[in-house]
């Protein structure tokens, strides 16, 4: 075919393509849905008090929310096209299924969060403040609900229920939309995953009103800000590590392998202990290693001394189910994945922790170095999200559809240059994109807003609609 | 043609090719003049104000716009699993190439104004005007395959190459929604703006009506001609493509008597006519082989099971109403024209974030 990409094959450029677009989208979206959310709680404190405080802080966070919502945006067309691009097999397998969230993720939740912004961003003054703040609202209430239907979908991968296999076209054919809307997978990765976005838009105005309070910048807004942010990232990386312990308890009924590659664990144990950290092979030679003993089982089973099984049984009994080949993920990609997750969610536990402790000390504002922790912990929900995803995705492998399809059955028949000259192309793409994104979000960011009356804020607009 | 009367579709199945074809027709009708504005925006706005005025017409809409794209892909996706599948993956280069484009505009249109920069600010109104001509050359040559049939042999496979996808009919059929959807932007901006952009979008909208329509009018008799002579099916009725072509006649007349709303409906007209005539030419396929006709894919083929078909009816049937709802209401909200305000609005008006 294309003698450049000779010997790489379609499947392997088609695999790094959706995870590049993957991980490139899902670092703006749960900013968006986070941000979303803060902004909302900040115009209607606004409204609520008639305090410019807050009215200059829902303008400025604003901003920041729209810059990042036009690239979650683009990104995701990418996103919900490449099925089709890429794995039209998979797509012909699962469109009964799969396709019906995706749909109803447009209808109900797409046409809400842009139209409702469209009138939020210009309808400032054109709209009353009532509607204006009722459509902050809708715009954040449609981004809450178009991450239920692709979690539905995805969890519909993760574990499939519902469905029945047509004998003559040999596609899953859905039996039960209830089943697939009430599917426990779904029910905890949606709230993992939302938890975890408020968590990324609770960090994130923290990490920037601290960086403002150092300043000295609008020490009263930011102060506000800071204190409402304290609060939502205490209680979404507690939301966020309490449905993620309850998603490990699913995984180890549902995706046992998954579990085991997360922790390298080669044999199945009874009272299994908890790998902390690991110098050298994952294997049978560590050179280094921290365990905590039981925690494991605790994790997985919720019992002291639970049985967890091991990679080599589950291996074995792989392919007595599905035939010969390998079932086994990239172990040390799934152990330090989600060691990075988890250890991040531990410290933005301690984040928002410590930050209310000082709060209640009437500290915060005296705190320079929890002050500047706090913004070079902007990175660790992004960081995290981004984990926390190839984790849950690499992990699933060899399968796409756990148990039904195989990720190598699932992929379009196309020369590899294709793929090739699409993921070349997209991440470049991607790569200008983020660079020019981070570039203009650090700008408005470390910009002091403003300080201005009520009058001034009320100036002739230089264009009316 | 055994398995062509064979497999007629249900009556579900029907209703969500209709409803496809719906989706695709509101996007059309919709992101047409959004993508007409973007590649007017270099000929219309002469400075840096005028082009503010142009972007900001579609500035609340265009996204809601471009949703219906996305729900157009979801629902072929759920609908015709089979139909998305084929098209997305053959059509990858020309996909590819779309998706580049809106990436490119969408993002274009929140960061033109992020820096008081005008080395900026020119470089992101290119990436509107090819961000929207390319998608509007790049749907119409797209639509065209549908029809005329592409490298598709037995299982549905793709055979081709992507220079089979670039035939003169599809080539014409990409002229055709170019010209049309530029039409179609220049009387929304006519209907939209005041002054000088006002103006200038008759002139240029006077200038393209004529070619647009001998453009147009070439590629539906072309169509029309084949779907008679070549392709069985004739579900097309002459009164459509005929309907289309008469409102592209009147739409240089509205344009000149400066009835600007009636000039706007009437590309609107040309743009539904246009798609429907394609879609129905199609029925009660989905996509034509140009291999051989036993291989063209029919909706029932293409179809999901009934099941699905069924879920999808009663929350489009939940849904889309308030939709439709909310959406009209933002054109209602923002139904002005954008320009300057008058020193008699001054005192009432308030302030607009760009």
């Amino acid at each position: 075919m294309n003698s450049l990409v000779a010997g790489i094959s379609t499947l392997s450029l088609a695999r790094w393509q959706f995870g590049i677009t993957t991980v490139f989208h899902f670092l703006f979206v749960p900013l968006t849905i986070g941000l979303g959310l803060l902004v909302a709680i900040l115009q209607t404190a606004s409204y609520r008090t008639g305090d410019l405080a807050y009215e200059r802080m829902t303008r400025f966070f604003g901003k920041l929310f729209l810059v990042n919502f036009a690239i979650g945006v683009v990104t995701g067309i990418v996103q919900e096209f490449q099925f089709g691009m890429d794995w039209s097999r998979y797509s012909v397998f699962v469109g009964n299924i799969f396709g019906a969230p995706l749909a109803i993720e447009g209808l109900l939740a797409f046409f809400m969060e842009s139209t409702f912004l469209g009138i939020w961003i210009f309808g400032r003054g054109r709209v009353s403040k009532r509607v204006h703040l009722a459509s902050i609202w809708l715009a954040s209430l449609g981004t809450i609900l178009s991450a239920a239907f692709i979690m539905a979908a995805n969890s519909w991968m993760q574990h499939p229920v519902g469905y029945v296999i047509d004998p003559t076209t040999h596609q899953a054919v859905m039996t039960n939309f209830w089943a697939v809307l009430t599917n426990s997978t779904f029910l905890a990765a949606y709230g993992h995953v939302l938890f975890a976005a408020f968590l990324t838009g609770g960090a994130f105005a923290l990490g920037v009103a601290a960086y403002h309070l150092r300043k000295n910048h609008d020490k009263v807004a930011f102060g506000k800000v800071a204190r409402i942010a304290i609060v939502v990232t205490l209680l979404s990386s507690v939301g966020t590590a309490f449905l993620g312990d309850s998603q490990a308890k699913l995984l180890e009924k549902q995706q046992p392998m998954k579990m085991a590659a997360a922790e390298a664990l080669y044999n199945t144990e009874s009272g299994a202990s908890f790998s902390l950290l690991t110098i050298g092979d994952l294997g049978d030679n560590p050179i280094f290693q921290i365990r905590l003993p039981h925690i494991l089982s605790v994790l997985a089973t919720n019992t002291w001394n639970g049985k967890v099984q091991g990679i080599n049984q589950l291996e074995k009994k792989a392919t007595a189910e599905y035939g010969a080949g390998s079932y086994v993920p990239l172990i040390w990609l799934c152990y330090w994945s989600f060691r990075i997750m988890v250890g991040l969610g531990i410290l933005l536990v301690l984040l928002g922790g410590v930050g209310l402790w000082l709060v209640r000390k009437k500290r915060l504002e005296k705190s320079p170095r929890f002050l500047r922790f706090a913004t070079w912990m902007i990175a660790a929900p992004f960081i995290a999200n981004s984990f926390g995803w190839i984790f849950t995705e690499v992990g699933r492998q060899p399968w796409v559809v756990y148990g039904l399809l195989s990720t190598s059955k699932a992929v379009s028949v196309i020369s590899p240059g294709y793929v090739a000259t699409s993921l070349i192309g997209f991440t470049a793409i991607y790569t200008f994109l983020a660079v020019i994104e981070i570039g203009l979000m650090f700008r408005i960011a470390k910009e002091p807003p403003a300080i201005e009356t009520l009058e001034e804020s009320e100036r002739i607009p230089e264009l009316i609609y | 043609m055994l398995a062509l009367i064979s497999t007629s579709p249900s009556g579900l199945e029907q209703l969500w090719f209709a409803l496809i074809g719906v989706l695709w027709l509101g996007y059309f009708f919709l992101e047409g003049f959004d993508f007409g504005v973007g590649i007017l925006l270099p000929f219309l706005g002469k400075n840096d104000n005028d082009r503010r005025v142009i972007v900001n017409t579609i500035g609340p809409v265009w996204d809601g716009n471009e949703v219906w794209l996305l729900t157009a892909g979801g629902a072929t996706f759920a609908a015709f699993p089979q139909w998305y599948a084929t098209v997305f993956s053959g059509f990858y280069l020309p996909l590819f190439l779309i998706l580049a484009a809106l990436i490119f505009r969408g993002v274009a249109f929140e960061f033109r104004h992020k820096r008081e920069d005008a080395t900026w600010t020119k470089w992101w109104d290119r990436a509107i005007f090819w961000g929207s001509a390319l998608p509007a050359l790049l749907w119409g040559v797209a639509f065209a395959d549908f029809v005329h049939g592409v490298p598709m042999a037995a299982n549905y496979s793709w055979t081709g190459t992507f220079f089979d996808l670039v035939k003169p009919y599809a080539l014409l059929g990409g002229l055709s929604t170019l010209a049309l959807f530029t039409l179609h932007g220049s009387t929304f901006l006519g209907l939209k703006t005041h002054g000088d952009v006002r103006q200038r979008a008759r002139v240029v909208g006077k200038a393209l009506a004529p070619a647009t329509f001998a453009i147009v009018t070439g590629f539906l008799a072309w169509t029309y001609l084949t779907a008679h002579n070549t392709h069985h099916t004739g579900l097309v009725p002459p009164l459509l493509p005929i309907a289309g072509v008469i409102a592209l006649a009147g739409v240089g007349w509205l344009i000149r008597d400066r009835l600007e709303g009636w000039a706007f409906l009437a590309t609107a007209i040309v743009i539904v006519a246009f798609f429907t005539t394609l879609l129905l030419n199609l029925y009660p396929n989905v996509l034509v082989s140009s291999v051989s006709p036993h291989f063209d894919m029919t909706i029932a083929a293409a179809a999901s099971h009934p099941y699905t078909l069924k879920v999808m009816s009663w929350v489009a049937l939940i849904f889309t109403p308030f939709v439709l709802l909310y959406q009209t209401w933002t054109y209602i909200i923002f139904k002005r024209r954008v320009g300057h305000p008058s020193p008699g609005e001054i005192s009432s008006s308030v302030p607009a974030q760009r």
